[in-house]
């Protein structure tokens, strides 16, 4: 074995071994979420956990339903606000825009992005939540706060994989269309966005998780309560804000309840992932056949 | 033979810098066990920005000391007592029967104040009818003698000091409306009370200033005389806590803020003196 065979073996074992250590800490995180939150359920009925409206950690009573119910709520509205733009974001820089404008465009889109969450809820506190109390009525920190903050945040996400969705389409689908005498409008509308579907419905689940996930943000706005709101101007509270508002007090089966709470958090997360997967890998297989 | 010979040049420049983000995750790991030397405080976030100002004078006295003042809440700080993660525990409600193995010493008292917004026209309510507005049985200002407008209310997160204390004075038995705001400070709870002329929440007394409105109980305003002969109730002890009698710095940091010096800082910031222990 020469000198340059032992150096890449080396190398090699290093880059392994950073590798792995990677995949182990999403092990041990998961192993430890799982160890710490599921005896809780257990205990107490994984149905009450899921189903029960009762938050009373003080009485023992641990329902997560209003914050599944929260989590779902502030994403779909997120979903609702943020996608449609998004969208038209996406097929104007790939369809009808110079390749100037979206070379200034594009960069600007993703810096969005590397906004730190905060500052978005900053924004929020301070412009959205005041102006929703004195538009509609209600105290502002609700469930339209949050999902109004949270399709911003997802915009970035969004557009960029749906930019990229349709960039990856085949010139001769454009062309073709367009040579069949369909207008730009047409082609993009009958021909880009259906075959592009996976790829968009990708960007969407990742927008998802993005919203989901989202904790920041959500707890400076959405207002909080463990209660399921009546209407979109009513505070609500998300899986993410339940764990971070009561984290640093809890101690106990409290603590256990959030960590219950995170692995819920965790499975809805894993879902979407997964559905994410596989709509892009259906779409891979599709490009080859 | 030394490693990354025979590398060209960028190859070995990439080894070198994975070497070096190894060994700062290295290292970084091991700095925190090299500030163990001073004080650590941990507990309420209450008392945390009076503990701050006692740890800044303290530390300007005593060069040699650092006290290092954390968050976290009451229940941690009782917890990091118990366990030894911090030196002292501070605590903004009475400890539980189940916590009273612990040694406590009340540092200072704090009343609590209820608010409102500056430009409500409500100006002092009966401890029922406090109860009444947080309990959600009533959800309009125009019941209180107020303009008509659903009441907004924003309360503290489970488990913080200052909402346990609230719940013992004022709730008693009941529940705080579950479709109240939950913010996770005092300052935000503030915050949106200044900002909102239909909400109410409940803040330390020492942290009412001018941008929100502190309700009288029964006509009593909260003063540190009406606190001191027992006309306004909604008083609460600061307690320090500690696994056992504390020694050496936590003894003096413990000295030096009972002293009549440590005691006036606070009352400057608007808290209360700790009554005089009996030992």
């Amino acid at each position: 074995m020469t000198g340059i065979d032992r150096k890449e073996n080396f190398i090699r074992a290093v880059l392994l071994l950073a590798a792995f250590s990677a995949v182990s800490v999403l092990a041990v995180i998961t192993v430890f979420i799982f160890a710490e939150g599921t005896p809780v359920m257990f205990r107490r009925g994984v149905g009450r956990f899921l189903f029960g409206l009762n938050w009373f950690p003080g009485e023992g009573r641990f329902g997560l339903l209003p914050m599944i119910v929260g989590s779902l709520e502030v994403t779909l509205g997120a979903l609702i606000i943020g996608v449609p733009f998004a969208l038209a974001c996406a097929i104007i820089l790939t369809e009808f825009s110079s390749p100037r404008l979206r070379n200034i465009l594009k960069p600007v889109i993703e810096l969005l992005a590397g906004i730190p969450s905060v500052v978005y809820g900053f924004i929020g506190v301070v412009v959205l939540v005041p102006f929703i109390r004195e538009t509609f009525g209600g105290p502002g920190f609700s469930v339209l706060a949050a999902s109004i903050v949270l399709g911003i945040m997802i915009l970035p996400t969004v557009i960029s994989i749906s930019i990229d969705a349709l960039q990856a389409l085949p010139p001769s689908y454009r062309e073709g269309a367009l040579a069949m005498g369909a207008t730009r409008w047409q082609t993009v509308r009958m021909v880009l966005l259906p075959s592009a579907r996976s790829g968009i419905v990708a960007s969407v689940i990742l927008g998802m998780g993005r919203a989901v996930g989202e904790t920041m943000a959500v707890i400076m706005i959405a207002g909080n309560a463990a209660a399921v709101p009546r209407t979109p101007l009513e505070p609500v509270r998300t899986l993410t804000s339940n764990i971070a508002l009561e984290m640093s007090y809890a101690s106990g089966e409290h603590r256990e309840a959030l960590f219950a709470t995170g692995v819920i958090l965790f499975v809805i997360i894993m879902v979407l992932n997964t559905l994410a997967n596989v709509s892009s890998s259906r779409r891979a297989r599709r490009k080859k056949g | 033979m030394t490693i990354g010979e025979g590398l060209s040049g960028g190859a070995r420049r990439k080894l070198l810098a994975v070497l070096g983000c190894l060994s700062i995750v290295f290292v970084s790991g091991c700095s925190r066990s090299a500030s163990s030397g001073g004080l650590t405080v941990a507990g309420s976030t209450s008392i945390q920005p009076f503990c701050d100002r006692w740890a800044e004078i303290y530390m300007k006295k005593n060069t040699s000391c650092v006290v290092n003042v954390q968050g976290g809440g009451s229940s941690a700080g009782i917890q990091a007592a118990r366990s030894g993660a911090a030196d002292i525990g501070m605590s903004s409600r009475p400890l539980k029967p189940e916590e009273k193995d612990l040694l406590e010493i009340e540092v200072a008292r704090d009343g609590l104040a209820v608010i409102v917004h500056p430009r409500n026209p409500v100006e002092s309510l009966t401890l029922e009818e406090i109860r009444a507005v947080f309990d959600g049985s009533v959800r309009n200002w125009s019941l209180l003698g107020g303009r008509r407008g659903a009441i907004h209310i924003v309360t503290r997160e489970e488990g913080s000091g200052t909402r346990g204390a609230f719940q013992e004075l004022v709730m008693k038995e009941a529940r705080i409306y579950r479709g109240a705001i939950v913010q996770d400070s005092n300052g935000t709870v503030r915050e949106i009370v200044a900002g909102d002329p239909n909400a109410v929440g409940y803040i330390s007394l020492g942290l009412v200033d001018d941008s929100v409105k502190a309700l009288r109980l029964n006509g009593v305003e909260a003063t540190e005389e009406t606190i001191e002969n027992h006309e306004y109730p909604l008083v609460r002890p600061f307690l320090f806590v500690a696994s056992d009698e504390p020694r050496g710095r936590a003894r003096d940091f413990i000295d030096f803020i009972l002293s009549p010096e440590g005691q006036e800082i606070i009352q400057r910031e608007g808290l209360l003196p700790a009554r005089k222990r009996g030992s």
